[in-house]
């Protein structure tokens, strides 16, 4: 039972990732009817949003201290972060401490620009043109994106720890009546989990509650009427381009702590992901949101070591298998609407 | 001749030539002249080149005929490598068995995957074969290790049994006693020209496997290909099944990628999983888009360019970029600032085009797709196409392929 628990817990953090990446390439072909093979790089951008931001508030002023002397005699250098030399040494270890949850408001505004320009700018011109060249095109892009980030930060890792205060884990055994130590969960992907479900559930309650987000669901329902009513739907799908490329950024942003942001973490996540859009519907929001819990949970599943015995390797294939399945048996989807790219 | 008409005899003729002479054109320039930095007339990048044109050669009569876009052609590539190899451990390091293992392999692999994934078509057909080609590299990299050896790749060994090698059989890859890595060197002028075994072996099975293709290009068989890109709907009210067609033409493009990747394993005996990889999948469609889809010399031609460049542009680094712009003033022009400011005007070149070459090959070549896929669709041939239509006063339609082709495609794939 408490092995069933973990497991569980274990594949939500992924399958948030999953589902928010989902979630952004679904409402980028809901709306445009673009396949979006850089949507992966969006996500690493973000991640890299997160790595920036680090940096930049850790920039020093190097200063040369007589009294002391470092191991090699010389006299020592003081480093002292300009935010430090701000905003007082306690607000300032604060604030980089916090850099990562500060990175959202940082990258929001930076991926809403990106998106803006990406449609304008090129993914514009391939609307009347067919899907195959759409995954060129933006695969192409995703390349370009990602030997830029290559090149910037270099091909390694790049550790990006979550503030201290919440680096430790949290012990659900207790919680629930189990041994301690029996569930132990790490509370930065508790935090994770919890702010993908509020990112979904503002971007569900946007499309849904407010005048724009009903224009925009009509678009998807029916381009051409929408246009015919006067109301200019190109820029609102613009802006829903932004979004979703926000919604990819933040998801990488709070991802960086997970796991160290790498310059081909983008194209990792992107197969999943596409995997995942295909198996919840193509076109279908909740399906794509769903599909990533589900896809994510079943991965963790699958690396058990019982299971593990028992089929090796499966934890490596259980997500593309389950696809292939999917694609076979139920073509459009767990959620998909008939005929939206049934063939 | 051999079943082609005049026109295309000629055109197989010419390829021919191209091929005989690649040693001489990837070699233009004089040993120890400024400009022997791109000559690329060396005996791995040719071998490459040929290699990859098979790859490219392949594909084409999938992406380019049938119009379905695959993502997943580097699992062939991988499973004729390791069939190869594994040829060379268990019965000889002669070269044929192992090529001919790794072609039927790979069309077994090929026949499975391609029967699964072709029940769909579009962006989904594309998703299958990138979801198998993952999983099968996931799958070499773990639990097959006995047969992939996992990261470290399959080697030849000493002690390999390779029961049909006498005592004193040569410990390389070769054909028949001919040694693959031989070469003869020429010195002619100043010019150094290298004639490699290897290199002509696969030169002259990539000339085979071009005239394959182009005997399907002309075929009944190619017709049906055709209408399955142009309109599958019709093609089936007309009571033809397109689904053998189609699976045909994979298991053939999968059959390609495995030999050029037995060949691989034949010009180095080696095999690693990140063959399998998805992105090498990707370079080879790059490779038949760069030159053409749907074109007959196209996916040679982008082959061979972008394996090519990918060397030159590998080798300008910081230095040559200096030398190349040293014209340049040397004084700072940006002082006053706290950041680099001892640099001038050649740095501020040099920072440019290094961002372009070298370690930032992969960017060039990411722009360069992009620019091909939006504004030249038909790639390299319509690019030159275009240009001859500029000096011709009436234009002819398509250059190579006047029967079926009568006007270019406006698209990549359709």
């Amino acid at each position: 039972m408490d092995q069933i628990l973990l497991q569980i817990l274990n594949g939500l953090d992924k399958g948030s990732a999953y589902a928010l990446i989902a979630l952004g390439l679904t409402l980028i072909f809901g709306t445009l009817g673009v396949v979006n093979f850089a949507h992966g790089a969006l996500f690493m951008i973000g991640a890299f949003c997160a790595v920036t931001l680090q940096k930049l508030l850790s920039y020093s002023t190097v200063t040369i201290d007589p009294t002391k002397t470092d191991f090699l005699g010389n006299p020592a250098k003081i480093k002292t972060p300009y935010v430090e030399a701000w905003f007082g040494p306690e607000m300032g270890a604060a604030i980089i401490d916090w850099s990562v949850p500060l990175a959202i408001l940082f990258s929001i505004p930076i991926m809403i620009l990106i998106g803006f320009i990406m449609e304008r700018g090129l993914i514009k011109h391939f609307y009347n043109r067919p899907h195959a060249d759409q995954i060129l095109v933006t695969f192409g892009l995703a390349i370009v994106l990602q030997e830029i980030i290559k090149q910037k930060f270099g091909a390694n890792p790049i550790p990006t720890p979550a503030p201290d205060a919440f680096r430790g884990s949290f012990d659900f055994g207790v919680l629930l009546g189990f041994d301690p130590n029996a569930i132990i969960y790490p509370y930065w992907r508790i935090i994770y989990f919890v702010f993908s479900l509020v990112v979904i559930s503002s971007v569900f309650a946007f499309l849904r509650f407010t005048t724009f987000g009903m224009v925009v669901r009509a678009g998807m329902a029916d381009r051409e009427t929408v246009g015919l009513l006067g109301i200019n739907i190109d820029k609102r799908f613009t802006i829903m381009f932004g979004i979703a490329a926000a919604v990819a950024g933040v998801a990488g942003v709070m991802y960086a702590p997970i796991n160290s942001p790498n310059y081909h973490m983008g194209m990792d996540f992107l197969v999943l992901s596409f995997v995942v859009v295909v198996v919840g519907g193509m076109g279908s929001l909740p399906g794509a949101v769903l599909a990533g819990f589900l896809l994510g949970i079943l991965e963790s599943f699958a690396s058990m070591n019982e299971i593990k015995q028992f089929l090796p390797g499966i934890d490596q294939i259980i997500i593309y298998l389950t696809a292939i399945v999917i694609l076979l048996v139920r073509p459009r989807g767990l959620m998909g609407k008939r005929g939206v790219m049934e063939e | 001749m051999l079943g082609l008409n005049k026109r295309d005899t000629k055109f197989l003729i010419i390829v021919i030539l191209l091929t005989a002479f690649t040693p001489f054109l990837l070699q233009p320039f004089p040993e120890g002249s400024a400009m022997a930095q791109f000559n690329g007339g060396y005996p791995d990048l040719m071998q490459r080149v040929a290699i990859f044109g098979i790859f490219a050669i392949g594909f084409n009569i999938l992406f380019g005929l049938t119009g379905y876009l695959s993502f997943g052609h580097a699992a062939f590539l991988g499973v004729g490598s390791y069939s190869a190899v594994w040829m060379m451990k268990l019965l000889s390091m002669n070269i044929i068995p192992g090529i001919i293992l790794a072609m039927i392999m790979s069309g077994l692999f090929a026949l499975l995957i391609g029967w699964i994934s072709l029940r769909r078509s579009g962006i989904y057909f594309s998703i299958l074969t990138l979801a198998f080609a993952q999983m099968s590299y996931n799958l070499a990299y773990s639990v097959l290790t006995p047969l992939t050896n996992g990261e470290t790749g399959l080697q030849i060994r000493p002690n390999d049994p390779r029961i049909l090698d006498g005592e004193n059989a040569s410990p390389y890859t070769n054909l028949f006693g001919l040694d693959m890595s031989a070469s003869y060197k020429w010195e002619v002028f100043g010019h150094q020209f290298t004639f490699n075994t290897g290199f002509y072996v696969c030169a002259v099975i990539a000339v085979i496997a071009f005239y394959i293709s182009l005997r399907i290009f002309r075929s009944p068989f190619g017709m049906m290909l055709r209408a399955v890109k142009s309109n599958q709907q019709r093609m089936s009210y007309t009571g033809l099944n397109p689904r053998p067609y189609t699976l045909a033409a994979f298991v053939i493009s999968g059959m390609y990628a495995g030999l050029a990747g037995g060949l691989l394993a034949a010009m180095d005996p080696l095999a690693g999983a990140e063959r399998m990889q998805w992105t090498v999948g990707g370079e080879v469609v790059i490779m038949t888009i760069l030159g053409g889809a749907g074109t007959l010399l196209g996916p040679v031609l982008g082959a061979g360019a972008i394996k090519y460049l990918e060397n030159i542009f590998s080798k300008i680094n910081d230095n040559v970029l200096h030398n190349w712009f040293s014209f340049l003033p040397d004084t700072p022009f940006w002082t006053g600032f706290p950041f680099y400011s001892d640099a001038s005007i050649e740095d501020a070149v040099v920072w440019f085009f290094s961002r372009f070459t070298g370690e930032g090959w992969a960017l060039t070549l990411g722009l360069m797709f992009m620019l091909v896929v939006t504004f030249l669709p038909g790639g390299l041939v319509e690019g030159g196409r275009r240009i001859m239509g500029l000096f011709k006063r009436k234009p002819k339609g398509d250059g190579d392929d006047p029967e079926h082709h009568p006007q270019s495609t406006p698209h990549v794939a359709e």
